[in-house]
């Protein structure tokens, strides 16, 4: 398998606060990979560094091959790479179809004159988007509320807009920050399908950051267990779970 | 019949054509604060530019006199859009691009400094004094006696300020609602980090608000120099002033409420200053904002401020 993700020595540095250090670890294409550990380890950080919200302080952090660190977050969601939030971020106002249309704006030609005179090529590409969106809306079950407001949606819907509102970028690599909190065990089996689901029908790999060990041990194919913005252990479920550091940095020694 | 109905009549034409310009700042007001959350001080600026190169067209073609008077009109609209069109691009990435992400404070003394700037730059080329506009648009498109002898009348200068303003607004709205760049500037103007974490290159979202804010300003311009027939370099503060008032008015970040909002304040100006002395039509003005920021903190129709989770 290849390697899509290739992260070495990242650092990042707030002043004085050294929040995330020395963190290695690669995605391979088509792998769901999870990062885990305490609140506080730095786990989002690195997030926001791979996606483009921080430039990292030191180290590498490489996409197919190619330097990304550091790159504005447009850039990055260009070459392939889309998140979703701890906090759910749609656009609140906007309905959900436009969730989905507004994410497809890097693929769509923005030539104010031919969307003027609506040339053939422009309203061919206007819709291939919305055939995109109803595609998406069918496999996360929003079809039925298209034109709400994304804002009105439940916490459950939300979260599966979010997911689509990425997928719709075609990503290689999909970054999730908790997607899990918040749901409910039926929705997060919901959860669970889906995104074996994109891995299956999409190829997309996916990096996942949960608090909810039952759904990274049911999905993760590797795990990489942070603690203090340090990497401790990195493997397989079955590896990671049985680890003496892991047990001890959630449970502390006795 | 008494005198109060043509009165009325004819103080709500005037009005609603000073609304119409009002709106059509407002728009470039608030749209810019919708997007990157600060006031773009030198808009009243660009709307003062837009005047000045509607006048610096129309002297410049008047030499090839001939052309009919509605080419002449139209070519100098254009042009003044697209020159102005190019100080606001301008404006925002020598002034405001290279201090995003500094402190709200900062952007704000850059745009005062911008509209100082830009006042004193066309103050120095074209001089201090009253600029006379050609007066091209003559003529009522209707006058109406009435049996006291009282008329309305509405020029036909006017009329164009009224009907222009109306079908921009109306486009704008379509544009906003339906069109792909509409929808990036509406994504951005909720969120801009996701916005660009989706692919949306938000320094051309924002770009193209203050592009499009000024050429509506550059449209208002020149009108406005074409029916009240003269400019100076200082009309961008005084006009740039009512129009971010009634943007606050209106909902500031609201595009329906910069239209109402000019639409508004130009109508309580203009009453004001018909019912009771002239020098009174500010304090009316001005007075209405205090109520409506009072009872109305997000203005007539601005959502109030989610808390973020």
């Amino acid at each position: 398998m290849s390697t899509l993700l290739e992260v070495s020595g990242l650092q990042m540095r707030f002043g004085g606060l050294l929040a995330v250090d020395g963190i290695e670890f690669h995605v391979d294409a088509g792998e769901v990979f999870a990062i885990i550990g305490p609140n506080g380890a730095g786990k989002t950080t690195v997030f926001n560094c791979v996606s483009g919200f921080y430039r990292p302080s030191a180290g590498r952090i490489d996409l197919d091959g190619q330097a990304i660190a550091g790159l504005p977050g447009h850039v990055i969601a260009r070459r392939g790479v889309v998140r979703t939030f701890q906090n759910i971020r749609l656009f609140r106002s906007m309905t959900v179809v436009e969730n989905l249309l507004v994410a497809q704006h890097a693929h769509l030609e923005t030539n104010l004159l031919k969307g003027l005179f609506k040339v053939p090529s422009f309203r061919q590409a206007e819709r291939r988007a919305m055939e995109q969106a109803a595609y998406w809306l069918d496999k996360v079950g929003l079809r039925a509320h298209a034109n709400r407001e994304a804002g009105n949606l439940s916490y459950g819907q939300q979260r599966r807009l979010e997911i689509a509102r990425c997928m719709i970028t075609e990503p290689k690599l999909l970054l999730l920050d908790e997607p899990a909190a918040g749901l409910n065990p039926h929705e997060t089996h919901e959860l669970d399908d889906l995104i074996r689901d994109l891995r299956k029908q999409h190829g997309v790999s996916v990096l996942l950051i949960e608090h909810d060990m039952s759904l990274v041990m049911a999905i993760a194919d590797r795990i990489l267990v942070m603690e203090h913005g340090r990497p401790i252990v990195t493997g397989v479920p079955a590896e990671v779970r049985a680890d003496p550091r892991v047990i001890k940095a959630y449970l502390g020694e006795e | 019949m008494n005198e109060f109905l043509p009165q009325f009549l004819q103080q709500l034409i005037n009005g609603l054509s000073l609304g119409s310009i009002y709106a059509l700042i407002a728009i470039g007001y608030t749209m810019v604060y919708g997007i990157i959350g600060m006031i773009n001080f030198a808009h009243g600026e660009v709307f003062m530019i837009g005047a000045y190169v509607g006048l610096v067209t129309l002297t410049a073609i008047g030499a090839a006199a001939g052309l009919p008077v509605w080419l002449l009109v139209v070519i100098a609209v254009l042009v003044s859009v697209l020159v102005t069109s190019a100080y606001g691009w301008a404006i925002e990435r020598v002034a405001y691009r290279p201090l995003r992400g500094s402190p709200r404070l900062v952007p704000l003394i850059s745009a005062i400094g911008m509209s100082i700037f830009l006042q004193n730059y066309v103050h120095l080329a074209q001089g201090s004094r009253d600029m006379p506009m050609p007066d091209l648009i003559t003529g009522y498109l209707f006058q109406h006696e009435f049996a006291n002898g009282f008329t309305v009348s509405m020029s036909n200068s006017r009329a164009l300020i009224i009907f222009v303003a109306i079908a921009l607004m109306v486009a704008l709205t379509l544009y906003i609602g339906r069109s792909r760049m509409g929808r990036a500037c509406r994504a951005c103007s909720q969120d801009m980090g996701m916005a660009n974490l989706l692919g949306i290159d938000t320094n051309r979202v924002i770009s193209f608000t203050f592009v499009l804010g000024a050429a509506l300003a550059a449209v208002g311009g020149v009108l406005i120099g074409l029916s009240v027939g003269k400019i100076n370099p200082f009309i961008g503060f005084v006009v740039g002033v009512k129009a971010f008032t009634a943007a606050v008015l209106g909902g500031i970040g609201s595009i329906p409420g910069a239209m109402l909002g000019g639409a508004l304040l130009g109508i309580t100006e203009t009453f004001a200053s018909a019912y009771l002395p002239t020098e009174y039509k500010d304090v009316v003005a001005f007075s209405l904002l205090v109520l409506i920021l009072l009872f109305r903190p997000t203005g007539l129709l601005g959502r109030p401020d989610v808390e973020k989770v």
